[in-house]
């Protein structure tokens, strides 16, 4: 399972990477599409659309079971990931290269873990 | 606390997901996912562990007459090692459970049945029986693997003789050997391909996994959990009791009639599905035409009036969209309407097709 460094992380299993141009891009952990299984749709919200930290910003659904995906963050949605509409398999393939959304004027952000400690979250979720 | 089947140990070794399921520890899916098992299943091969099924013999002279009364269809004239499906109903009409009765000789059946249900259809068939027959629950003595997908034929040929395999579809062989173990084989399956169901010992489960596994390793044989059966039983429309059928619906609304001998002297529910006439609800197909896809229990409109429920929806891997069928009002259910289901709140727009979605090539 990979954790990079350089990212942070939600207790429900998003990513966050802060842009150099104080956007941030959010995406869904390794551990989370390992844990869904299969994607095979993804429901995102709109450009211009407000996100709410703790509240769902869209969904994914594997073959067995539709999850929210939570924003860690409050601002604005910059631009979608329109690819991953078409091709929700890559977030299987690369979690952290398949961002769903780039949010700008953020305002509020929830706690977020870095690496070690989300690491760390995850092997006890699985005990 | 759930139950582990013979093969607990063996999901693990083999790296499945292991969840709660009908009171046994199973695995939802291996390493490979359930898509890539699906697939597998559709032009390969799959196996699954299925001991966590109910069995039940039914011994005695007056066996044909006691299933005869408790079951809808008819068994009267299979031969030795014939199969037959069967919904089981109470005195309502409603599905107590759906099975399959093998006939291993005149005063000796063999009854497969659904592992949620299996205590309540213990009791239930030991409460409506009379006359000179004996009901065993052998559950937990017996094993059970399923086979599946064009190449299960071309495997088990290397772990047992042709001669003891079941030629026709729905038939068992009670006396077959696979890679030295005694199996009951059955040309059966839950997958909508050709491939078998095979029956032994509890203690000799692990074993034949690891003989077929090894078998099968050139064919394309991977190990396939509960998700891929599910999704390739509803690519192929059959119905799972809990979903398309339960105790407040008849097997005539499920579309079971083929199953329902009205003409048999008397079975268990007969009266009331006669008292009801013809089915006022008709189970269909959906295919998705929106964005999204429609799972179980969720209501499906055409407009503003809802004309009825989905009973099991999932994306279908091998047809490559999603597809759900329903529970509607039998004057709605005409092929070619289009419909809409709520989906967390939102329309999702869908067509009703013919069932099944998929049906293997001849």
């Amino acid at each position: 399972m990979n954790f990079p460094k350089e990212l942070k992380y939600s207790k429900s299993h998003e990513w966050v990477s802060y842009e150099q141009d104080g956007t941030v891009l959010i995406g869904i952990t390794d551990y989370a599409q390992k844990e869904l299984g299969d994607l095979v749709f993804v429901n995102l919200p709109e450009e211009g659309d407000g996100v709410t930290a703790g509240e769902a910003l869209g969904d994914v659904e594997s073959v067995k079971a539709v999850s929210d995906i939570y924003s860690p963050v409050t601002g604005t949605v910059a631009e979608i990931n329109e690819e991953l509409l078409d091709a929700p398999q890559k977030i299987n393939e690369d979690p952290y290269g398949a961002w769903l959304i780039r949010v700008e004027n953020v305002t509020d952000t929830e706690e977020l873990l870095d690496a070690d400690a989300y690491e760390a979250f995850t092997k006890e979720e699985n005990q | 606390m759930e139950l582990k089947t013979p093969l607990y140990d063996t999901h693990v070794k083999y790296g499945g997901k292991i969840v709660p399921f009908a009171g046994y520890l199973l695995p939802v899916q291996y390493e490979s996912g359930v898509i890539k098992e699906h697939q597998a299943v559709r032009t390969d091969c799959g196996l699954f562990d299925v001991s966590h099924m109910g069995e039940i013999t039914c011994a005695g002279p007056d066996a044909l007459a006691n299933l005869n009364r408790l079951m809808t269809n008819d068994f009267t004239g299979m031969y030795d090692g014939q199969a037959r499906y069967s919904p089981m109903c109470d005195k309502n009409g409603g599905v107590v459970d759906d099975l399959i009765v093998y006939k291993i000789r005149d005063d000796h059946y063999f009854i497969v049945v659904n592992a949620a249900n299996k205590d309540k259809d213990f009791a239930w068939m030991k409460e409506h029986v009379a006359g000179d027959m004996v009901l065993t629950d052998i559950s937990d003595t017996v094993g059970q693997l399923a086979l599946q997908g064009p190449r299960a034929k071309e495997i088990l040929l290397k772990l047992t003789d042709e001669a003891d395999l079941p030629n026709k579809y729905y038939s068992c062989n009670p006396h077959a050997v696979v890679a030295k173990i005694p199996c009951v084989i059955s040309k059966t399956g839950y997958t909508g391909e050709d491939g078998y169901e095979l029956y032994m010992a509890a203690d000799k489960a692990a074993c034949l996994w690891e003989a077929l596994m090894e078998a099968g390793k050139d064919e394309g044989l991977i190990p396939c959990g509960l998700g891929a059966r599910d999704t390739l039983r509803l690519e192929t429309a059959m119905p799972l009791y809990g979903h398309e059928m339960d105790e407040t619906v008849t097997p005539l609304e499920t579309g079971l009639g083929f199953a329902v001998k009205m003409a048999k002297e008397d079975f268990i529910g007969k009266a009331a599905l006669e008292k009801q006439g013809e089915a006022k609800r008709a189970r269909v197909g959906l295919r998705v035409t929106g964005r999204g896809i429609i799972r179980e229990h969720q209501p499906v409109f055409i407009g503003e009036r809802q004309i009825g429920m989905t009973t099991s929806g999932t994306h279908a891997p091998y047809l490559g969209y999603p597809i759900a069928m329903a529970l509607v009002d039998a004057e709605d259910a005409k092929v070619g309407t289009a419909v809409e289901a709520e989906v967390r709140g939102r329309r999702v727009g869908a067509e009703i097709v013919p069932l099944p979605f998929y049906k293997k090539k001849k």
